[in-house]
């Protein structure tokens, strides 16, 4: 900021002594940076890196790491049955809680935006709350629990829908269905929380302005005033969707157990669980994580290149 | 006299009309000229979002409502057929069992409390007062690395602890983390998200009073915790509430494996693990541990609307 300015003779003196005159006028804003920027390496930045090289060894936590090549990259991509379940898993998982979520977020925040502010607050806590609960599986554990105490099977069962109670957790049949309900449950939380107040931000003379240039219905208004001046709000909710999204399955490992009946609901997290802290192949562990890290970022890429060509 | 007080009166009852006019504008006019072009549209598409909002609503807070309901029913009426949506005689008895059977426990019920009261508040504390310095520094000063620091925060918004933690085992376990306190307290405290909206809102507050501190002689600490940090406190609220979610959810997992350094919902899992026996006083347990969050969240709620409303990215 202001203390650039002090350094404005020494820009000629070549850009290395420049950069080295501004690190010591701005001294103290390293040391403010520093306790996030140490904490911040060892433990986001420091993981994300790590699982390049060491997808590249086989390491089992008590031998040193050995180097095999792509090895567990070709394993994982041409032999791992159980992996391509898991993108499969994951991809469809990732469509219901990642655009559909999303769409659906965008469309709560706006309804509930045009409402009495007693109403709003209630439904923000209403639609935040379940992202807030960290019990969340014990919950439904007993709402879609196998036997006639539980909530669902005791109400088909008393509407004469169903004879016998279903294993909903461990019938091939139900467990995705019932992983994908709750994992829809828990996932509206930040971003939706980033797009209601991002309605809030719009200034409301633009609403006049468009009911003067003679927009009719409030889908008219929705996208061409709304949209377009949300942007970041977009952005950022949609960067929130998309981690959530492409982590899918620790709510599941506890719901239905790690690895569920035949891997129908085993998504690649899962995978990368399954090997890290069952198996103790690391290596292979981190490859998974690599190639989920690199698709949450190619991911994250379009859909700034896509909002981007929208918005502008 | 006369005329001038005729003219005040003139005036001021232009003034009240120009008022009144504006405030019709600013309150009535937009928003019963929007419920009219609403109501014009059509009423049958607004009961229709009605109904909607409130059947979704339903799905969101119907399983915490059946929680909360279980959790009051005594044992004749958890296991009638089919279960009601009401409770004839609550009762306090599934809280007070909680607390006996986690008295037999081997560690001690106090342990567990202690360890994650312990953990969240240490996790707060150091997370905003870490996101807030960093903060600071990003959206007011300019210096070698920060345009980089920026744009890796923005990146990293998209690794939660949920994708990491399998690489951060590995990281705790080189570093001799395993099984000790920090492994439960390190990893959750310097939070992308929180340091990109403390950030965002920061970057609203103007340089001129900044830049009179420092005129004053106040260091850069001074700045950030006398000046800047006074003046943000919806954003404050706002961290507070996602690190205080965080750190409660925080489980020992794989990175402890001492009972003595475990949190409060690892006895949830233990008492549910117990079965459908132990229904109510399971229901008991997650109600208690869901009550902390709720409650800061609807404190601070407002302040968190504020906050969100400047968290967009720019480019």
């Amino acid at each position: 900021m202001a203390k650039a300015s002090a350094a404005g003779p020494l820009k000629n003196q070549g850009k290395f002594k420049y950069t080295l005159h501004m690190m010591r006028v701005n001294a103290g804003c390293y040391g403010m940076m520093a306790p996030f920027l140490i904490l911040f390496t060892i433990f986001t930045i420091v993981p994300v890196i790590m699982s390049l090289p060491m997808g590249f060894t086989n390491f089992n936590m008590v031998q040193l790491p050995k180097f095999i090549g792509l090895s567990n990259f070709t394993t994982l991509f041409l032999n791992d049955d159980v992996f391509m379940i898991a993108v499969k898993n994951t991809l469809v998982m990732a469509i219901f809680t990642g655009p559909i979520g999303y769409v659906l977020s965008f469309f709560l925040a706006w309804l509930i935006n045009e409402m009495h502010p007693v109403l709003k607050t209630i439904f923000t806590f209403v639609f935040y709350a379940p992202s807030m609960t960290p019990s969340v599986y014990v919950i439904w554990q007993l709402l879609f629990s196998g036997d006639t105490y539980g909530y669902f099977n005791a109400i088909l069962m008393d509407l004469g829908i169903l004879n016998a109670p279903i294993q909903w957790l461990t019938d091939t049949g139900y467990i995705f269905v019932v992983v994908l309900i709750v994992q829809m449950w828990i996932s509206m939380g930040a971003g939706f929380l980033a797009l209601r107040a991002g309605f809030q931000n719009i200034d409301k003379s633009m609403y006049e302005a468009g009911a003067i240039e003679g927009i009719k219905n409030r889908w008219q208004e929705l996208f061409s005033i709304t949209i377009p001046s949300m942007g970041p709000q977009l952005l950022f909710a949609a960067v929130l969707q998309i981690s959530a999204a492409f982590t899918v399955g620790v709510v599941g490992q506890s719901l239905v157990g790690l690895p569920s009946t035949d891997y129908v609901a085993h998504t690649i997290m899962n995978h990368a669980t399954d090997y890290g802290t069952i198996r103790y192949e690391m290596g292979y562990s981190c490859a998974i994580c690599f190639v989920l890290f690199a698709a949450m970022l190619l991911v994250n890429k379009f859909i700034n290149w896509l909002l981007a060509k929208y918005l502008d | 006299m006369g005329l001038s007080e005729k003219e005040k009166k003139k005036q001021e009852k232009a003034l009240a009309k120009l008022r009144k006019r504006q405030s019709k504008i600013n309150i009535e006019k937009l928003h019963v000229k929007k419920n009219k072009k609403r109501a014009n549209g059509s009423t049958a598409g607004t009961v229709t979002i009605f109904i909607f909002l409130i059947l979704l609503g339903i799905f969101m807070i119907f399983p915490l409502y059946y929680a909360i309901l279980q959790s009051f029913k005594p044992i004749h009426e958890l296991f009638v057929f089919p279960p009601k949506l009401y409770v004839l005689e609550p009762t306090l008895v599934n809280y007070e069992s909680m607390f006996k059977i986690a008295s037999s426990l081997w560690v001690p019920l106090s342990r567990y409390i202690f360890n994650s009261v312990f953990v969240t508040v240490v996790i707060t504390i150091s997370n905003m007062f870490v996101c807030c310095c960093a903060a600071f520094v990003l959206a007011k000063y300019r210096f070698p690395g920060s345009g980089a620091i920026n744009k890796i925060i923005v990146t990293a918004l998209l690794f939660t602890s949920n994708a990491l933690w399998i690489m951060q085992f590995l990281v705790m376990a080189t570093l001799g983390m395993i099984d000790t306190y920090w492994a439960l307290i390190l990893p959750s405290v310097a939070m992308p998200m929180n340091l990109f909206l403390m950030r965002q809102s920061i970057s609203t507050i103007h340089d001129s009073m900044i830049e009179a501190a420092r005129v004053d002689g106040a260091g850069i600490f001074r700045i950030c915790w006398g000046i800047v940090i006074p003046n943000s406190k919806p954003a404050m609220m706002t961290l507070l509430i996602f690190a205080f979610q965080a750190a409660w959810a925080v489980q020992g997992g794989v990175l402890v494996y001492s009972e003595e350094l475990k949190t409060l919902p690892t006895i949830m899992q233990q008492i549910s693990a117990s079965g459908i026996a132990r229904q109510g006083v399971t229901f008991a347990t997650a109600v208690l541990l869901m009550i902390p969050p709720l409650v800061v969240f609807m404190i601070a709620q407002g302040n968190v609307m504020e906050t969100m409303a400047n968290s967009g990215i720019k480019d």
